[in-house]
């Protein structure tokens, strides 16, 4: 089909040639992920603003004390693991959801390696792995969730109110990850579908992967935006 | 139009080695970062916190560019592709640095 379409065609306007050489589907992904970059780039640009609009804290870390009176270090945020009450651990859990994204990241682009040799068993393999790791991911942002609403017991952070510093602090934690926890859960659920339909042999009698390569571009999205929110949330 | 419908005549290529390692050899590096920048967090003294956002955020850019490029397979594009869902991202850049900006000027005029 490819051969046909250069051999026969020379006038590129007339048709029959993809635009940047990208399938249509494809094409229509890059498009949509655009469109969800700025929506992610307005949170963090509204992030930015609202932080440097806050008195930073100035003192040394080892004496710093929750206040709503400036922004707090993140790591003294969060520095709880699950099972281990009491005990300090900066940013190890945190590293550990970066790790298991990154991961799935990984798997998915195996499942797409595998797609594009028509290999079924090899995609439905990555495909369950994938969908483990975005598994795992929302059950260790449910339990950071629970941990940072809970807080010591007594009072904790909602959208008005805040153990840890100013209101606008746990706001935007619960809109940033929050957006991308959304973004997690449904690329589980179109991973999922993926997953069914090529276990059903619906591609394989299409004659070709390509649906695994366009939620992969999705898939990889959702962990591109946790690498900015990581830094810029949790390690800034 | 060649029909797909017999299934038998599916034919599955071998898993191609060379790809596979050099995804793999991608996945390594964002680990390899993912940690060294656990150690700048944890090693750097907290004085030097304008060094380490600089780094953080350069190893991010890097850690990007792989994802895009290698696992988004973007970089292996047709080029003017790159360049349309890179370009408009520099203006992201400029309005997150403008707005940091502001941010700074509202907190000196309420005398943070």
């Amino acid at each position: 089909m490819a051969n046909t379409a250069t051999s026969t065609i020379k006038n590129l306007w007339n048709g029959g040639v993809e635009p940047f050489r990208a399938s249509y589907g494809k094409l229509m992904m890059w498009f949509f992920l655009m469109s969800d970059a700025f929506t992610f780039s307005a949170l963090l640009v509204a992030y930015g603003m609202v932080r440097s609009a806050h008195p930073a804290y100035e003192g040394s870390p080892e004496m710093f004390t929750f206040s709503q009176e400036y922004w707090p270090i993140p790591e003294k945020v969060y520095e709880a693991i699950p099972f281990f009450h009491g005990v300090e651990a900066p940013l190890v859990f945190v590293g550990l959801m970066t790790f298991i994204l990154i991961l799935s990241s990984v798997t998915m682009v195996l499942a797409v390696e595998a797609g594009q040799r028509m290999d079924k068993k090899a995609v439905e393999k990555w495909m369950i792995w994938t969908i483990i790791g975005g598994l795992l991911f929302l059950g260790c942002q449910a339990w950071e969730w629970t941990h940072f609403i809970v807080g010591d017991g007594i009072t904790g952070a909602n959208l008005t109110h805040n153990q840890y510093g100013p209101p606008a602090f746990a706001d935007f934690f619960f809109f940033i990850t929050g957006f991308h926890g959304t973004h997690v859960f449904s690329g589980v659920l179109l991973n999922f579908m993926v997953y069914y339909r090529t276990a059903t042999g619906l591609y394989e009698r299409r004659g070709h992967y390509e649906m695994v390569e366009k939620i992969g571009l999705y898939w990889h999205f959702v962990d591109l935006v946790w690498v900015f929110v990581f830094t810029f949330f949790y390690l800034v | 139009m060649e029909s797909h419908e017999n299934i038998s005549s599916i034919e599955v290529k071998p898993a191609d080695k060379a790809k596979i390692r050099h995804l793999l050899k991608v996945a390594l590096i964002l680990f390899v970062i993912t940690v060294l920048e656990f150690g700048v967090a944890f090693l750097m003294p907290h004085e030097m916190h304008t060094i380490k956002v600089w780094i953080f955020i350069g190893m991010t850019i890097i850690k990007a560019a792989y994802i895009i490029g290698e696992f988004m397979h973007l970089a292996h594009e047709v080029k003017s592709l790159m360049w349309s869902v890179v370009l408009p991202m520099v203006f992201v850049i400029w309005l997150i640095i403008a707005l940091m900006y502001e941010g700074n000027s509202v907190l000196n005029s309420i005398g943070g």
